[in-house]
């Protein structure tokens, strides 16, 4: 039973990683209706900056984490300026793929700059475990389960409460409706991806200490994070974070206890997730299921 | 037949048989890049009858070209392969299982095809992306590592020396004579050459069959989905058997090109197929022109050949992902149509093909 709760607690890290993934997918979609192929590719890249802020300039952990957030922000805001906006009202496939090229860029670029090898990233968690009625729990879970937490509950009241977010939602709900009362929709199309960009960041950080950094770590979290938005339904953000925590915890205990899944059929899992629901509940299971008149 | 078609027919036929002398003039290495053009030229036309002709997104046909690439690595190279109590050895003779390739890939686009019938854009994008994802995993399987090989990959020829020359040693000057190949009766000098002309050849009839099957009512109707699938559905055509119809063909070309590539690269592993060659696909696609044929010729010669001179201008890593990144928002960007889309303003900029009214 002790091994069971660990696999959960485990489970419910590694969920939070792809739930702020996916919360950052939700977040787009919802307002612009894209789906941001590079959002991995962007946290990976925002962590390198990280990373040599801390280990070429010496930075202070938490410092280089700030400004990462804020580079992350900026980054998100003048893609959707510049590479986003001309094509607002084009195809799906055009929108599918300038994200792709977008993915190809930041992959090349990280390549580029600091080169395809693997590096150590720093945890800012202590490498311990607790030990509670037998179930050892390691400090880096918890802390990257907790800040995951946080965040989504600081977004949360960030939309609720303050003149901004209150915008925010207008503008993606009803984008003329909030033109003609004053909001600057376009603005705050560009602040819906800065939002994205920042908790891409988050996860790449709380990714890396534990994947280790290379241009390609956040591949295999985008999809899981697929996953995630799909189950939770594509435009429920608290159906993006229940998906990442469900489908975390569901790998971990599949993994161990299904014994023909091994590490390299995770992946092939995920997809069947992805697929079964599409198909058997396209609007996910917290999402609220749309008609269209034609 | 009609006069254009006979035009057509004709430049068909030069296009043709400038393709069949070129390795005349160009050294054998070039030969074999060329030959690699010819498989992404098939793969690209595969992609643009799902994707340009029919609207449905793919980001996985990486995954189909894996699918017959092992097809023909585990038919070539003897993977102990039963069925019905027959094995399959190297008695096989290679270049049959291309076709074979193609099947079997395209009955797997056939099958994916119905579930894909549920999902539209963004979602089809999504699963097609995952399935690219996911297959280097499916391949490593250790269940499957008997049969796949595993991340070992299988080597093709290891088994004879067939399509490599036959090295014997003269008993009285000990020197190394080589044989020439020999396939369907016909020497060729080289391994590199005889690749050309089979990638071609391949890829000459493959384009002919999509121009045979898009230009008629088969085709018709797949643009109609493309453009409304309410109003194609409420014109009669069946969305469901076309749509899947769709995939397997696309898949089969997929599995044919993927079939050659394994051939071309005498080994194939889960690295052979990478996400990354889904994505080039897409982008020569989008590069020659979505909804168009030859002009893809342009965006094959673009995806073997730009990582080269990528290379050239900077040799650090990554510098080719970045400006196939670039080129391709641009061409998104400035471009939509692609190089066919840029053929057909030249045209009509010129004054003939204005008052023809095209």
């Amino acid at each position: 039973m002790a091994e069971f709760f660990q696999q959960v607690v485990a489970g419910l890290a590694s969920g939070a990683i792809f739930a702020a993934l996916a919360l950052a997918l939700v977040l787009i979609h919802r307002a612009t209706g894209v789906i941001n192929f590079a959002q991995g590719e962007m946290a990976m890249f925002t962590t390198y900056i990280a990373w040599t802020l801390i280990e070429n300039h010496g930075l202070n952990m938490w410092l280089a984490f700030a400004v990462t957030l804020v580079f992350a922000f900026g980054l998100g805001v003048g893609l959707q300026r510049t590479v986003i906006r001309p094509i607002e009202r084009a195809s799906i496939l055009t929108t599918v793929i300038v994200t792709i090229g977008l993915v190809l860029i930041f992959n090349g670029l990280a390549g580029l700059i600091w080169s395809a090898e693997v590096r150590a990233f720093p945890s800012p968690f202590p490498n311990d475990t607790w030990v509670i009625g037998g179930v050892a729990i390691s400090q880096q879970d918890v802390g990257t389960f907790l800040v995951v937490l946080a965040l989504v509950a600081i977004l949360w009241a960030f939309f609720q409460f303050t003149k901004i977010g209150l915008a925010l939602r207008a503008s993606a709900l009803n984008p003329d409706a909030s033109r003609l009362v004053g909001v600057r929709v376009g603005w705050m199309l560009a602040i819906g991806w800065g939002l994205a960009a920042v908790l891409g960041a988050v996860a790449g950080i709380l990714t890396a200490p534990t994947v280790f950094l290379d241009p390609n770590m956040m591949q295999a979290v985008l999809i899981y994070a697929f996953a995630a938005a799909v189950l939770g339904g594509i435009d429920s953000p608290f159906g993006a974070v229940a998906g990442g925590l469900m489908l975390g915890v569901g790998l971990n205990l599949i993994g161990t206890y299904v014994d023909f899944v091994g590490a390299s059929l995770r992946l092939p899992v995920a997809l069947l997730v992805i697929l079964v629901v599409l198909l058997v509940k396209p609007a996910g299971l917290f999402g609220k299921t749309v008609t269209r008149r034609v | 037949m009609k006069r254009s078609e006979l035009i057509r027919a004709g430049v068909f036929l030069l296009a043709a048989a400038a393709v069949f002398l070129l390795p005349r003039f160009i050294s054998d290495f070039r030969a074999q890049e060329f030959a690699y053009v010819g498989i992404y030229f098939i793969a690209l036309l595969g992609l643009n009858v799902l994707t340009g002709f029919t609207g449905q997104i793919s980001l996985g046909h990486g995954a189909f070209m894996a699918i017959g690439g092992y097809t023909t690595a585990i038919l070539i190279s003897d993977q102990g392969l039963k069925l019905g109590g027959h094995t399959f050895s190297s008695d096989m003779k290679d270049i049959w299982t291309i076709p074979l390739a193609g099947l079997v890939a395209g009955i797997a686009g056939f099958l994916f095809g119905f579930p894909a019938l549920r999902l539209t854009g963004l979602y089809l994008a999504l699963a097609t992306f995952a399935i690219a994802v996911a297959m280097p995993g499916l391949i490593k399987y250790d269940r499957f590592e008997t049969f796949t090989g595993g991340g070992g990959g299988i080597n093709l020829f290891e088994s004879e020396g067939r399509t490599r020359p036959t090295e014997t040693t003269d008993p009285i000057t000990f020197e190394t004579i080589s044989e020439p190949i020999k396939i369907l009766g016909l020497e060729i000098p080289s391994f590199n050459e005889w690749l050309y002309y089979l990638c071609w050849t391949v890829a000459l009839v493959m384009f002919a069959v999509a121009w045979a099957l898009l230009r008629g009512r088969t085709g018709r109707s797949l643009r109609a989905i493309r453009d409304s699938e309410l109003a194609a559905a409420s014109s009669g055509v069946n969305l469901a058997t076309y749509k899947t119809l769709a995939f397997g063909i696309s898949a089969f070309y997929a599995g044919v090109a993927g079939s050659l590539l394994a051939i071309a690269t005498t080994f194939v592993n889960p690295d052979t197929y990478p996400i990354t060659l889904s994505i080039f696909l897409l982008v020569g696609v989008v590069v020659g022109g979505l909804g168009s044929l030859w002009p893809l010729v342009f965006g094959a010669i673009f995806i073997q050949f730009l990582p080269l001179w990528a290379q050239e201008v900077s040799k650090a890593q990554g510098a080719p992902a970045v400006v196939y990144g670039v080129i391709l928002i641009l061409v998104m960007l400035a471009m939509p149509g692609g190089v066919a889309g840029l053929l057909r303003r030249l045209q009509v900029l010129t004054s003939r093909g204005y008052h023809r009214g095209r």
